[in-house]
């Protein structure tokens, strides 16, 4: 016969693993919920309220956030950084550290994911996070790269203040090998390059520098972007073809820029309202994801293996190494690109380039070295 | 019938929120304060809070809190949004989330250019990236958008800039571009479109009015009068206009920088020209309505007083410029600070207009101020302040 006291406290005890399980529950039903979110506003209602269900959580349940980042899409991972940020905040003082070094340590974990749960460490603990810096020079995240690389640059600099040039010369190096990011790029190729290293630009970053080359076609009015010339229907590097102004054959071009610029107003002149083909071959070991990049401020279009990847009818409004990142399927075995790469007609001195820069890298933005 | 209706709306709208400054340039995007109290000539600094990044967005205030954003990163993809108490300057609050559409801009401008709004419930925050977040007033995320991701040329490589404005339970949001020309209504419960127009091919980087409970969304083309809920076009005006300073906007009249500057009267679908001023030729700032007065910056830094009845000229005053901001205004006084970060103020009342006080700020500001509580809020380069 029990006790009335006791009658509460054997019901608790019972009823502790089933809550236990059901607080499990609602926090894989909210992770799931915003793992759903979809274009155009799709799932918000419901992802609103499992971000509720998730600030609610104790803060062990971090990692579990953290984790659901993996595979999930860019419109996921900023409802469940807001989640994260939101729960880290509320506790501070009571972060899982030990889980959290833990998840950022196991490099099968999402980038973005591991990048969110480093700034949490280094909020936290600032020592802890520059400590675990060091074993993040070889990271697949080129974001967690920067710390590694921003602390070599900082020996390097202090080593070539005191004079020991071959210390720096090692740390700058070291450093180049990891650097991913444009601006640790730049910085490092300048000193190498004042110590007597320089580096190879091209080949660190994969611009592809060998094309063949065929204009100029009209875009006369900007119509020739949705004009379909015949490099677009058959590649026939042989072939002759009706341009703008009288007969036109493809031709070899190789680009000597470092930052791989391939310029149409070298071989053909700076003419206005036109349209040139930029082609190439390069074979891939094995099928595999990467990303084509691409910087150019010409109306473009790509084509990979004749399928288009991406159009784009904006002129002359700038252009920077990485504008464009495009997601690609290479297949094993031979690949082909296709850049088609118009001209307007405006007649301003910041209207004269008709260029482009293309490399392909993984993820991230480390050359495959697959095309030259 | 249409005009008593604007005033009550108007009248009904500033007296629920007073102290308020919900948006970019303030009530309706007209620059104008409507609180009694207001702050007057003689201000100094009373705090500033370091930001975490750039941005060219203004703060807006509500219910005693002041809101901005910022980008940050190598790539600005970092956005932040962040909550200060307006009467001492304390952090509140701050959020993170990262830039799910391209952050390319102009090395002037900022991912953070658009000055979030707010209908007093809820902050929206749009970026140049095309990301829009919807935070409670505490920080809490409500709900989500990456117009890059649903409309992939929907973008300016020298960054947009357009504000948005939110009203009828809609956030009307511009992604205006040489491409892929968009302008949203957002449910502002969930950020599932309401409506979506296409917009004139050319880079835009203004930002809407309110008129009469009507959207007014500027382009190269001229200015659209749109109802806020449902998109549809209300009225058109086509003679061309700028696509850098905004219009200015009344109750009875918007004044739009187009051939010079033109006054328009939009009523029962048609649109009016009141006059023409071909002389007033704004900068980068827009041009404010105050009083009996329409107030002009122009490129060279020179502020001209006109008639609002038709635009005459009353006075010319040098300021010290250069400027990227707009003036915004609370009694007779003018606000303007100077991309140097010479904060400014103009007695509009003086005879041929006088600089009656100013102070450094010794920090880049790209931005408009807002006015709350009789205090001034301006947002530098890295830090936010406020002026008192």
């Amino acid at each position: 016969m029990l006790s009335p006291v006791r009658l509460p406290l054997l019901v608790l005890a019972l009823s502790l693993p089933s809550l236990g399980l059901r607080a499990a529950a609602d926090l894989q039903s909210s992770l799931d919920a915003i793992r759903a979110v979809g274009p155009e506003g799709r799932g918000n209602v419901e992802a609103s309220a499992a971000l509720k269900t998730l600030v609610a959580q104790q803060a062990a349940e971090l990692p579990a956030i953290l984790k659901a980042m993996n595979g999930a899409g860019p419109l996921a991972e900023n409802w469940l950084r807001a989640a994260a940020d939101t729960l880290a905040k509320k506790h501070a003082k009571a972060l899982p550290l030990e889980a959290l070094e833990k998840f950022l340590r196991d490099t099968s974990n999402s980038p973005a994911a591991r990048v969110l749960c480093y700034d949490l460490l280094l909020g936290a603990q600032p020592k802890r996070a520059a400590a675990l810096a060091d074993s993040l020079l070889e990271d697949p995240s080129s974001e967690l790269r920067r710390h590694p690389v921003g602390k070599l640059l900082e020996q390097g600099n202090a080593d070539l203040a005191a004079g020991r040039k071959e210390q720096a010369l090692t740390a700058f190096s070291q450093a180049m090998q990891s650097a991913r990011d444009e601006d640790q790029v730049k910085e490092l190729a300048k000193k190498l390059k004042e110590l007597g290293k320089p580096v190879d630009l091209a080949k660190h970053f994969g611009f592809v520098r060998q094309w063949k080359l065929i204009a100029p076609f009209s875009n006369v009015e900007r119509r020739g972007f949705d004009t379909v010339y015949p490099p677009e229907t058959e590649i026939r590097t042989d072939a002759q073809y009706d341009g703008k102004t009288g007969k036109i054959a493809w031709k070899d071009h190789q680009s000597s820029d470092e930052y791989g610029q391939i310029d149409f107003n070298k071989p053909f002149g700076m003419i206005k309202e036109v349209v040139g083909y930029a082609y190439t071959e390069f074979d891939a070991p094995e099928a595999l994801e990467a990303q084509i990049r691409l910087g150019c401020k010409n109306g473009w279009k790509i084509w990979l293996n004749g399928k288009l990847i991406f159009a784009r009818d904006e002129y002359h409004r700038g252009a920077k190494l990485d504008q464009y990142k495009l997601p690609v399927k290479l297949q094993k075995g031979r690949n082909t690109l296709l850049v088609k790469c118009c001209q307007n007609e405006q007649t301003e001195t910041w209207t004269v380039e008709w260029q482009f820069q293309l490399r392909i890298c993984d993820a991230t933005g480390t050359a495959l070295a697959l095309a030259k | 019938m249409l005009r008593p209706l604007l005033v009550l709306c108007t009248l009904l709208s500033s007296l629920a929120q007073a102290d308020d400054w919900l948006q970019f340039r303030g009530p309706n995007g007209g620059g104008v304060s409507h609180e009694a109290k207001a702050p007057g000539p003689k201000l100094e600094v009373g705090w500033s809070a370091e930001l975490p990044g750039r941005g060219l967005s203004s703060p807006i205030v509500v219910d005693g809190r002041v809101y901005v954003t910022a980008s940050s990163g190598p790539e600005q993809a970092n956005l932040h949004v962040l909550c200060f108490e307006a009467t001492s300057g304390k952090p509140l609050w701050e959020r993170v989330l990262r830039a799910t559409g391209r952050t390319m801009a102009h090395n002037k401008t900022s991912v953070a250019a658009p000055t979030p709004c707010s209908d007093g419930k809820l902050i929206y925050a749009l970026y140049s990236s095309n990301d829009c977040f919807a935070f409670d007033l505490d920080g809490q995320l409500v709900w989500l958008r990456g117009l890059t991701l649903d409309y992939p040329n929907a973008s300016n490589s020298l960054g947009m800039s357009s504000s948005p404005v939110v009203i009828a339970e809609t956030l009307v949001v511009q992604a205006e571009n040489d491409s892929q020309s968009l302008a949203l209504g957002l449910d502002t419960a969930n950020g599932v479109n309401r409506w979506k127009l296409e917009r004139p091919k050319a880079a835009n980087w203004t930002s809407a009015t309110v008129f009469a409970n009507s959207v007014a969304l500027q382009s190269s083309e001229g200015l659209t009068g749109i109802e806020a809920r449902s998109g549809k076009v209300l009225w058109k005006y086509g003679d061309g206009a700028s696509t850098i300073p905004s219009s200015a906007v009344t109750q009875d009249a918007i004044y739009v920088p187009s051939n010079g500057i033109t006054a328009l009267r939009p009523d029962q679908g048609a649109v009016s020209q009141l006059w023409r001023a071909n002389g007033l030729r704004p900068g980068t700032g827009s041009p404010l309505a105050l009083g009996d007065s329409l107030f002009v910056l122009n490129g060279a830094g020179v502020l001209v007083k006109a008639s609002l009845q038709n635009g005459d000229e009353a006075w010319k005053l040098r300021l010290k410029g250069p400027f990227s901001a707009s003036p915004v205004a609370a009694g007779p006084y003018l606000y303007i600070t100077s991309e140097r970060g010479d904060f400014q103020v103009i007695d509009s009342r003086a005879k041929e207009g006088e600089v009656v006080h100013s102070v450094a700020l010794k920090d880049t500001v790209l931005c408009s101020a807002a006015i709350s509580n009789a205090a001034v809020f301006v947002r530098s380069d890295k830090k936010l302040w406020m002026l008192r």
